[in-house]
């Protein structure tokens, strides 16, 4: 028998139609033309590899998976080579299906409103010229590793009242957890048990001195009955707030200033007009969505016209159903200006992103703070940029040179 | 007679992706939770005409009606 914890080689994928792997290098470097191949052989493909996985390619059938709860659960939503036995609580509501995912979503949901984000908005400032102060009298930086990292992990600290400066213990584990927890549980269960060991230690704290924070917030939350949340729960939803908040917007900031680095034109206009970042913000959602995520089929049923059988995992690519050009003009091409954008890289359905508008506030912040004291930047080319791997996406070494010296 | 405009979001389709709220503030408002509905009976009032059609025009879930009266 083999070894669970030993890591299952992937062999070069030679034919992407029906062998397709999220994790094959050639997708992690550059996977929209395997995107736009898989779309045109059908709008749901299948692959024997991860114990069987499905891939719906089109926006169209993308959104009609997500709308379906009866048929796809999100018990699993990463798709891995194991199938690691369901925790109860997992991280609710991500996690959840109906009808057990309403409460547990509302529960999150007041403290990640618009107007909440407000409010964080001028930390979220100062913590952007914090990391530029850092690095500009270099001339050069590694934007990813020094700038976007670190924006949204101290701002998730931030607000569930946790060290910012215990950033690089959480950043390395989401890689354990979204990277390596691939292909090697072992990984995945060590990141698992610190990171409640750390939030346990935490919600300890506050049962005697309660404190103004997220964590606190959870532990005050009620049910319909009254009662408050399991520590299970609370811990839950603390690693989903900590797992979902951080390298998703990274990556989204990342490769926001990826593209304005080799795009001079487009960092012009912004810099000449930032009333249109918002805009630009969501086209460079559309173009570069940094979440794939998972559903696992509980029910034979039919989508697009394609069967689809239980027990497969689905890979549900948001990225690949905003580059679907049925759906969207010039959907290859990056328009900063583009007027309608129903692009999906917040999900679909009920599942939508808990803090899409905490990303969306830290990713206009972070470019427009940025383009204030850094209008001039481009790709080092002595360096090289490199992508992360599995189920989000974005630049993890992005070398820059600063100013008009370059 | 000019045609008017009434804008009505569908609560059992809104996920609250609140997109509309950010490109036609005037027109809508969010819950507590950040879902969104028309702000008062949702007629459009003159001048935001396009304000209406782009909020329908982005919001993922096709939640929002635009209805010329």
């Amino acid at each position: 028998m083999s070894d669970v914890n030993q890591p299952v080689a992937h062999p070069p994928v030679t034919d992407w139609i029906n062998d397709f792997d999220h994790t094959d290098p050639q997708w992690t470097e550059d996977p929209f033309p395997i995107w736009d191949e898989l779309r045109a052989a059908s709008p749901v493909v299948h692959t024997e590899r991860f114990l069987g996985c499905y891939m719906p390619t089109t926006y169209e059938a993308v959104r009609e998976i997500a709308n379906d709860t009866e048929h796809f659960s999100s018990r699993r939503i990463i798709v891995r080579d194991v199938r690691p036995e369901v925790a109860r609580n997992a991280a609710p509501p991500i996690t959840s299906d109906p009808p057990v995912h309403k409460p547990a979503k509302q529960l999150l949901l007041p403290p990640f409103t618009p107007d909440a984000m407000k409010k964080l908005e001028p930390r979220m400032r100062a913590i952007c010229n914090e990391l530029i102060d850092g690095f500009l009298a270099d001339g050069k930086v590694d934007a990813a590793a020094r700038y976007s990292k670190y924006i949204p992990v101290r701002a998730i600290a931030h607000m569930l009242g946790i060290p910012e400066s215990d950033s690089d213990l959480f950043i390395n584990w989401i890689h354990m957890i979204l990277e390596l927890g691939i292909k090697d549980e072992s990984k995945l269960l060590e990141a698992v048990h610190e990171m409640s060991a750390y939030f346990s230690a935490h919600i300890e704290e506050r049962k005697n001195k309660p404190t103004d924070d997220l964590i606190s917030y959870l532990m005050n939350a009620r049910d319909k009955e009254g009662h408050p949340l399991e520590d299970s729960h609370v811990l839950g939803s603390l690693r989903l707030l900590l797992i979902a908040g951080i390298d998703t917007t990274w990556s989204a900031i990342g490769s926001s200033l990826w593209h304005l680095a080799k795009t001079p034109a487009d960092r012009e206009r912004l810099i000449a007009e930032p009333a249109l970042i918002p805009t630009a913000v969501e086209e460079l959602l559309r173009a570069y969505s940094p979440v794939t995520m998972a559903r696992e089929v509980v029910k034979e049923t039919t989508i697009s016209g394609c069967p689809v059988k239980a027990g497969n995992m689905v890979l549900l690519s948001f990225p690949a159903a905003n580059r679907d050009p049925k759906m969207f003009p010039d959907a290859d091409k990056v328009v900063i200006d583009r007027r309608e954008n129903r692009h999906a890289a917040f999900g679909l359905g009920i599942h939508r992103c808990v803090g899409s508008n905490l990303a969306r506030m830290e990713m206009q912040v972070a470019l427009e703070e940025w383009l204030k004291r850094i209008p001039d930047f481009a790709l080092d080319p002595a360096g090289t940029v490199t992508w992360s791997q599995g189920t989000v996406r974005g630049p993890r070494q992005l070398p820059f040179l600063l100013g008009k010296a370059m | 007679m000019t045609e008017r405009l009434r804008v009505h979001v569908d609560p059992d389709k809104c996920q609250g992706h609140a997109r509309c709220k950010a490109l036609a503030p005037e027109l809508f408002e969010l819950d507590e939770y950040g879902n969104a509905h028309e702000a008062g009976d949702g007629i459009v009032p003159p001048g935001l005409e396009d304000k209406a059609w782009l909020a329908k025009s982005n919001c993922p879930e096709i939640a929002i009606d635009v209805i010329e009266e």
